[in-house]
């Protein structure tokens, strides 16, 4: 099927970096986070419940919803934090957050994963002189995040393409089963880093969560 | 318009619509209760939870919700709104937003509604959950408190948006398709914040330019709202399992995905102090078909105000039994230093430490008199010279009264502001700016000095080699 790409581009002051990817990553799963299925003889499955939790940004006035799930926060947060390390205080990164599905294969071919959809988020990292300027980034930025999050919710509300609600012996091919309360669609994050002068100087593709390529 | 639609998947629908409309009305009232709303993820499902969400249930909304609804469903041309308005501590008032769920005829007759249209209305509330956070009067609901609160109203019927202003924004939150119509929920909102609406207020002056502050002061009391709908803030009991069941129960799971039946409404522990929230007479500012705000006037607008102030300043204690704070001033007394005795007339006087002295005080202030030292080498030194009285001397003279330094808080603290000042405004002296030790130093020092020079004398030869070695 035709992989659905959206581009989210913000610009923000160095220390913002990780609240803002933190913000979107975060609805995007909220979205896209299903609670735990539970098989059922005949067939039949039910689903577990998803909580919330509101998220106060200190560097943006800024407050986003999240997924109540301490496991989930953690392998994202771990994610935009190499993210981070890896932009340079002015530089220029994209942080790619994919839905895939898995394909099983006939041995001796590995397993193929397909992406159904793919969020670029594209980071623009400035340096401020003064204060003034922060305060005023503050607000700003967080307006832009606003923008953003009505971007995202616009395109999962056109309710298009969805993989099908999978058998007991597929679901791992299509939703993350390993966290215990919560259960995303199998997603990968990536990110890479381009230099100040715009030149992709190291395309630093990196796996951050193993589904992907593992036999 | 349910052709081809089982009588299980209409009922199904109807259902769904109905807890979708209470579960939207949920959501968008507590996004404006000021506070951060968390819920629990459960991986095993309690067949409890509408959509799959974890969304509590505040029985005074869901009463208000249904209310509106009167039995009937968002349906064609009649829409189910949520007016968010904010009202100041002077009673002005204004819209913000109207949050309203529609129903449209394009419908979508092959959707599958016990799944499909399930799990997008679970979408679409999630949806809901991240843009309440967006839309401007989510940052002016988490700042209500002193100056002005934010009240919410629901009406069904006719969408209303006149009262948001010049150059309103809409936003779409999302739509679902249905085999009867297509479900719609979007959110209007006011931009222009620094402008009141006209109504028939005495103030011209406007007052958003303070209230849009960044810096209100955190929640605190203030008078209850008297109109425009209810507050948005609220708490009960803190127990998470919900108390009565206000909802309806219907137990019927659906098929194939066994969804939960409904839930019970669980009480809300969120929001501040206020008490639940009660119907008050008001006049909404447009004819409604439903009028949730005019009901029993039994709460008067006098008893709605709650004081929801925290204790900022505790009141003062009594001051202490005068022995005890003689017994306190057995000191020294330092240049520089507010005599402690100090007569107060009365003891409710904040600034008796600075009240006016008695002219007999003077005598005895230092820094008018300086006291009498045997050898002054340097000004510095006199001036650090204690006095040589003792103050208990003077305090024969005076009442003592309990020095209660001003703005300091009342004694509760064992080192409060009033006991630091009087340990410390006392010090002793520096031994090495004693003066009779640094004159005695100095007198043996000048008895010495023949000696010394005697000495250096014999060893002027050693002290010219070892000049000669520097050079």
């Amino acid at each position: 099927m035709n992989c659905r790409s959206e581009v989210l581009e913000v610009t923000v002051e160095a220390r913002q970096v990780e609240e803002a990817m933190l913000a979107l990553l975060h609805t995007i799963l909220l979205h896209r986070s299903s609670g735990k299925f539970h098989y059922k003889k005949e067939g039949t499955y039910s689903i577990g419940t998803v909580g919330t939790l509101d998220i106060d940004c200190d560097f943006i006035d800024f407050t986003f919803v999240r997924v109540s799930s301490e496991e989930l926060d953690r392998v994202i947060r771990k994610a935009v934090s190499e993210f981070k390390d890896a932009l340079s205080s002015d530089g220029m990164g994209q942080i790619s957050l994919e839905f895939y599905q898995k394909k099983k294969s006939r041995w001796p071919f590995s397993d193929e994963c397909i992406p159904w959809e793919v969020w670029s988020i594209k980071v623009n990292v400035v340096n401020l002189a003064n204060e003034q300027e922060r305060q005023i980034c503050r607000e700003k930025v967080g307006e832009k995040l606003g923008e953003k999050v009505i971007n995202v919710v616009e395109v999962i509300n056109r309710h298009e393409y969805l993989p099908k609600m999978p058998t007991q012996s597929d679901v791992d091919n299509v939703f993350d089963t390993s966290l215990k309360d919560v259960q995303p669609y199998l997603y990968k994050i990536t990110y890479q880093i381009t230099d100040s002068l715009g030149t992709s100087v190291s395309t630093t593709m990196r796996r951050l969560i193993k589904d992907t390529l593992a036999l | 318009m349910d052709s081809g639609l089982s009588p299980q998947d209409k009922k199904d629908l109807d259902k769904f619509i109905k807890f979708f409309a209470l579960k939207t009305v949920q959501v968008i009232v507590q996004a404006r209760l000021g506070e951060k709303i968390g819920t629990r993820s459960s991986s095993s499902p309690t067949g409890s939870d509408w959509f799959n969400l974890a969304i509590k249930d505040i029985p005074e909304v869901t009463h208000e919700a249904k209310k509106a609804l009167a039995g009937q469903l968002p349906g064609i041309g009649r829409s189910m709104c949520v007016e968010i308005s904010l009202k100041t501590s002077e009673g002005d008032s204004m819209e913000l937003e109207t949050w309203c769920l529609e129903m449209n005829e394009k419908c979508d007759k092959d959707i599958k509604v016990s799944y499909t249209v399930y799990n997008r209305l679970s979408v679409l509330l999630k949806s809901l959950l991240a843009i309440t956070r967006v839309t401007p009067a989510y940052k002016l609901s988490r700042k209500q408190g002193h100056d002005y609160v934010i009240l919410y109203r629901i009406y069904f019927g006719e969408v209303q948006l006149n009262g948001l202003g010049e150059g309103f924004q809409m936003v779409r939150v999302g739509v679902v398709g249905t085999p009867v119509g297509t479900v719609t929920l979007t959110c209007a909102y006011r931009t222009n914040l620094a402008f009141m609406s006209n109504r028939q207020f005495e103030r011209s002056a406007p007052i958003m330019g303070i209230i849009v502050d960044h810096f209100v002061d955190p929640p605190g009391g203030g008078p209850r709202p008297v109109n425009m709908g209810h507050p948005c803030n609220y708490r009960a009991p803190d127990e998470d399992d919900g108390g009565q069941y206000a909802g309806v129960q219907d137990s019927q799971e659906v098929c194939t995905t066994s969804f939960s039946t409904s839930p019970p409404s669980q009480v809300l522990h969120a929001g501040k102090d206020h008490g639940g929230v009660v119907p008050v007479p008001g006049q909404p500012p447009h004819g409604a078909d439903a009028h949730p705000t005019a009901e029993n006037a039994a709460n008067t607008p006098g008893k709605r105000r709650r004081r929801r102030r925290r204790d900022e300043g505790r009141r003062s204690a009594s001051p202490s039994d005068p022995v005890v704070s003689l017994n306190a001033f057995t000191r020294k007394i330092g240049a520089f230093v507010n005599k402690p005795n100090v007569t107060a007339s009365s003891l409710d006087l904040p600034f008796a430490a600075f009240a006016p002295r008695g002219l007999d005080l003077e005598e005895n202030d230092p820094m008018v008199q300086p006291p009498d030292s045997p050898t002054c080498p340097s000004p510095l030194q006199a001036s650090l010279h204690s006095q040589g009285s003792e103050g208990s001397g003077q305090q024969d003279d005076f009442v003592m009264v309990d020095f209660r330094p001003a703005f300091s808080k009342d004694d509760l603290l064992p080192m409060d502001l009033g006991t630091f000042y009087r340990e410390f405004q006392n010090p002793p002296q520096l031994a090495s700016l004693s003066l009779h030790i640094s004159a005695q130093s100095m007198a043996d020092d000048l008895d010495s000095l023949p000696e010394k020079l005697a000495v250096y004398e014999k060893n002027i030869d050693e002290f010219d080699a070892f000049v000669d070695m520097l050079q």
